[in-house]
């Protein structure tokens, strides 16, 4: 894991950051990257949605804002629902120019925000949806989310009684409700990332992207590993990106090399009390995943 | 022009007339009439309106709270159930100054399962920071729907007005329908302040320290208490285009009385009735509406009650260990005032029970032979 990045296409977009300096991440926080190559596709006619998350932080202290463009703290669980009338209310005055973008963590989406997530895919609202996943309720201190892996530790699944449960699927969610566009993508691969929020920006109707955003403060690692554990997460297979149409086709965007997951496992403190007897069981788990993904891939939904 | 609408179908033609921009809402018996007439409208063409059936009520406010701070008027309706699970994004709504305005039909809260006439659902939701009017019968209701968008807007506080399931809300009266033209002159087009715009981007509701937070919170108080003024002006006004006012409270026959009944809603239709068989009995007996239960009228109903040495307030609704909350707000406002009246809490009609006439006349009668009880206990009617 210490290949270097090549050069980025997305440093081009330095000139017009919409993220500024002086937010209030942690060190090496991987949602804040994902918000810059996020809002540099969009551009600043974009008005954020921002329900409970570690972005309710990071977007700084009255009177200040990490962010150029408009901005609205909304309740934990309404992304979804308060982006819907912020669409209609622009429908309303005629602008079908300004993107709308709900920006919401894995709580605020796999869990609480679920049922106004369903409801505005359903009703096919012209949003941008994106849940940074960086795998429990950080902001609140490192709670386990329906997104948190088998085996993790977190404050409410310590080391003795780790996480049990698969990450919920998400993607197998969205794609059901039939959306015109739902894609993965990861902080490491800013070019795929890009591409992405730029296909996006380019389709109508509700629009998902679970971006996978490495949690140093909760995942236990130092904080210039983040970008390295996402790449390693996509290598691995357990995060690999892809994108859905209309909830029938399926393509993948990178073919991961299959590393061995337990190098991804390895090395983060989350997993620390993890022995290798466990990581195989992880290993023909992502397996058995990656084997139904494929299958998707070939069949259609 | 008079026409023959019921309640709820009163609030849609308020609606249409108010040039909503934006709707979302959710079924509830007894709202249910209001969305579907307003689907209706929508598709004819008659109303120009977003129309986003949610999958929930608290999407429903919460998409209206955002669509309100895009900069346009909007509007949902709900009731029981549904206005509780708002509860959170009432708050919210409130505390982003979002002028949405609300029609909730008061109806009973389960369990067990009750679909009929009660209040509590609304007032269980008074520190939200909604202003709340207590409508009594369908012309109000429609007047005072146009009447609430133009105090919400000017004062940036969410209005929500409340008619009684099915005794309203289902009942056809006679209602004079303002023309569009005349409308349009009451009500012109909403003209926001603060929006999400991006020309000139800005953070909502960012996180504060208490300083902020403080004076944040001190002006929504502001804001609230001004609504007792501006909405007597917005009466006023409305009074001189359309040649009827609703006030804020409405005194009936008070001069002199003995006892004064405190009632909202269409109770207060019915004491009235109460009021004239007992004037006609010789009783000394008056009774007022309160329209505006948030901002508490307190001032105003303080001198209607002038030297009554008795009030009787009766009440379709319960805080449960308390009693009766017109009764509770009405003791707490009073206690400091040189106006001291015994008054007496009755509780009745939950759950949809009849109140008549004749039960407002044993209550009277009730109060006017006796001393209240000596801890404020409600006094249950059945």
């Amino acid at each position: 894991m210490s290949e270097r990045a090549p050069l980025l296409k997305s440093q081009r977009s330095l000139d017009h950051e919409l993220v500024n300096q002086g937010h209030m991440a942690c060190p090496g926080c991987g949602a804040v990257l994902a918000m810059r190559y996020v809002l540099n596709v969009l551009g600043p006619k974009t008005i954020v949605v921002l329900p409970a998350c570690c972005w309710s932080v990071i977007s700084g202290r009255h009177p200040a804002s990490a962010l150029n463009v408009p901005l609205f703290h909304t309740a934990f669980e309404t992304a979804a629902a308060v982006a819907t009338g912020v669409r209609g209310a622009l429908d309303a005055r005629g602008d079908s120019e300004t993107h709308v973008l709900a920006w919401a963590g894995d709580g605020g989406t796999f869990d609480i925000g679920l049922q106004a997530l369903s409801g505005a895919a359903e009703r096919n609202e012209d949003i941008i949806y994106v849940c940074y996943d960086n795998e429990a309720y950080m902001n609140t201190g490192v709670q386990r989310s329906s997104s948190t892996p088998p085996g993790a530790w977190t404050t409410t699944t310590p080391a003795a009684q780790p996480e049990d449960r698969d990450k919920k699927d998400i993607m197998g969610i969205m794609a059901a409700h039939r959306i015109p566009y739902a894609a993965t993508a990861a902080i490491a691969y800013p070019d795929d990332l890009m591409a992405k929020v730029k296909k996006a920006r380019d389709t109508r109707g509700m629009r998902f992207l679970h971006i996978f955003c490495p949690c140093p403060t909760g995942w236990r690692t130092p904080p210039d590993m983040t970008v390295e554990l996402a790449r390693a997460a996509v290598q691995a297979r357990v995060f690999p990106l892809y994108e859905v149409e209309n909830g029938e086709t399926w393509s993948l965007t990178l073919e991961p090399e299959g590393r061995p997951i337990a190098d991804y496992i390895r090395a983060q403190g989350r997993f620390a009390h993890v022995d290798d007897q466990t990581i195989a069981q992880y290993q023909s788990a992502t397996d058995r995943r990656w084997d139904q993904l494929m299958k998707r891939m070939a069949q259609g939904c | 022009m008079k026409q023959l609408l019921m309640g709820d179908h009163a609030v849609s033609r308020a609606v249409g007339l108010a040039r909503v921009d934006f709707i979302a809402a959710y079924p509830i018996t007894p709202q249910t009439l209001i969305v579907e007439e307003l689907s209706e409208m929508a598709a004819r063409g008659d109303i120009h309106t977003r129309f986003v059936k949610v999958e929930s009520e608290h999407t429903a406010l919460a998409a209206c709270m955002g669509a309100s701070m895009t900069g346009v008027r909007t509007f949902t309706a709900t009731a029981s159930q549904g206005l509780l699970l708002m509860h959170e994004i009432l708050h919210w709504a409130a505390g982003a100054r979002t002028p949405i305005v609300m029609v909730n039909v008061n109806r009973a809260i389960a369990p067990p399962w009750n679909l009929w006439s009660e209040q509590t659902d609304s007032l269980a939701q008074r520190d939200t920071g909604w202003l709340q009017f207590y409508c009594e019968n369908n012309q109000d209701v429609l007047d005072t729907t146009l009447q609430a968008f133009k105090i919400a807007e000017r004062t940036l506080v969410p209005a929500m007005l409340v008619l009684d399931a099915f005794i309203l809300s289902h009942t056809t009266e006679p209602v004079d329908v303002p023309e569009q033209a005349e409308a349009d002159a009451f009500l012109p087009p909403y003209s926001p302040r603060h929006i999400l715009d991006t020309d000139a981007p800005r953070a909502f509701g960012s996180i504060t320290g208490a300083d902020d937070y403080f004076e944040l919170k001190r002006l929504r108080h502001e804001s609230m208490r001004d609504v007792l003024a501006i909405a007597a002006e917005v009466d006023a006004d409305f009074e001189t285009r359309f040649g009827r006012g609703h006030g804020l409270i409405k005194p009936y026959r008070c001069e002199d009385a003995e006892l004064v009944i405190v009632t909202s809603g269409t109770t207060s239709s019915t004491a009235r009735a109460a009021v004239d068989a007992l004037r006609d009995q010789g009783r000394a007996v008056g009774m007022i509406n309160v329209r505006l239960f948030r901002p508490f009228p307190g001032e105003l109903l303080a001198r209607a009650i002038g030297s009554a040495p008795k009030v009787a307030v009766i009440d379709r609704n319960l805080c449960v260990g308390l009693g009766g909350i017109f009764a509770q707000e009405l003791r707490a406002d009073l206690y400091g005032r040189d106006v001291r009246p015994e008054v007496f809490g009755f509780v009745t009609g939950l759950g949809g029970g009849d109140i008549t006439p004749a039960s407002v006349s044993a209550m009277a009668g009730h109060a006017l032979a006796n001393t209240p009880p000596a801890d404020n206990a409600p006094i249950w009617w059945k």
